[in-house]
């Protein structure tokens, strides 16, 4: 096991250098990404949030759709769910214990081509030192030449964690993620 | 002439009633709020106290963070007594020390306390008497550092105080001098 682990983090970082598709890279400086969650309050309502550090690079090629590869590094301490004393805490070792685990990253191992424009992400999400892995479904939003000078492709993805699965001290069940990403082709 | 009246001034042998009144005011608020510091971030989301505890906690500190600028104040007004002569030159400056330690540490761990209260942006209610506005340093993460600051710094002050107890208790019991008195007896003599 650990050496299929090895041998898909070694091809994963070793096709995300060279590459058949297009590299681009995740327009965090321009703000035109987000990573967004929602989770339940007691119930009764939906609490959302966001990280704001975040940055990454994807490979994509819209005749080969399967071989497209994704990696998201998350700066955990931008956790911001506009309420300080609830940003602290989940920052503290009851939740993402941010001073001992300062990324969480999120590595595709596999791309599958849902047609019409939708795909699954397949990979493995690292988060509080624990790895799961994780499907994101994602659907293409755009892609073209942007006024600059510049060509560009977005995609929207939603994914759902447990926050039993990542052993956080406290435990408010299910994590639904989503993720704007625009990429800049490099 | 001896005659005992209630001073509310500091004298050059005897701290007034007012000081008197702030010092044991702001020993019993401090020790308090440090209990419930302590219980109140242990509390269960599920508990009624999980936003009373912090709520009260927040407005009898920022209430002993003015009461403690106005003891300053006061310090500076009345004058405190000079040092007792029968104390030893090292007594004398390690209590003058200590006073000024405990001064520094009170007002760093309620200063501290405001800040990660500030952090929102949003005004801070003081019980449901009035509002104080925040104080946003423009720093990131905020209520990080200053709770880390403000952790730390209130065991700090509750190490510090045992320490001054315990001198005034030596004080009392083994040198048998005026130095507890002086803080305690109501009526001048």
């Amino acid at each position: 096991m650990k050496k299929i682990l090895l041998a898909s983090a070694l091809l994963t970082s070793s096709v995300l250098t060279p590459a058949l598709a297009a590299d681009y890279v995740i327009d965090t400086e321009g703000a035109h990404a987000s990573i967004n969650f929602a989770a339940s309050h007691l119930g009764f309502s939906v609490l959302a949030g966001r990280f704001n550090d975040f940055s990454g690079n994807f490979s994509y090629d819209k005749d080969n759709v399967s071989a497209s590869k994704i990696k998201v590094i998350v700066d955990t301490s931008s956790f911001d769910s506009n309420h300080a004393k609830r940003d602290k805490h989940v920052r503290s070792d009851d939740f993402l214990d941010v001073s001992e685990y300062a990324q969480a990253t999120f590595t595709s191992s596999k791309v599958e081509d849902k047609g019409d424009g939708k795909l699954a992400i397949i990979g493995s999400f690292t988060m509080h030192g624990v790895t799961q892995p994780l499907t994101i479904d994602a659907v293409k939003v755009g892609e073209g030449d942007d006024p600059w000078g510049g060509y560009r492709a977005g995609f929207s993805g939603t994914a759902t964690i447990a926050m039993a699965d990542f052993g956080f001290k406290k435990d408010f069940g299910k994590v639904d993620l989503t993720l704007h990403i625009e990429g800049i082709r490099q | 002439m001896i005659y005992n009246k209630v001073s509310w001034k500091n004298s050059q042998q005897q701290y007034g009633l007012l000081s008197k009144l702030l010092h044991w005011l702001s020993a019993l608020t401090v020790f308090s709020l440090f209990a419930l510091g302590f219980w109140m971030v242990e509390l269960n989301y599920s508990s009624k106290w999980y936003q009373l505890a912090p709520h009260w906690h927040e407005s009898v500190g920022i209430l002993l963070l003015m009461v403690t600028i106005f003891r300053l104040l006061w310090r500076r007004i009345a004058g405190s007594p000079g040092a007792i002569t029968s104390h030893s030159t090292f007594e004398k400056k390690a209590s003058a020390s200590m006073i000024f330690i405990l001064y520094i540490t009170l007002f760093t761990v309620l200063i501290s306390g405001y800040l990660i209260s500030s952090a929102n942006d949003k005004a801070i209610a003081v019980f449901d008497w009035f509002n104080v506005i925040p104080w946003v340093l423009g720093i990131k993460n905020q209520e990080d550092i200053t709770g880390v600051i403000h952790y730390y710094v209130a065991y700090g002050i509750i190490v510090f105080a045992l320490l001054h107890a315990l001198a005034a208790l030596k004080h009392h019991f083994i040198d048998q001098d005026v130095t507890l008195k002086r803080m305690t007896k109501i009526k001048d003599e």
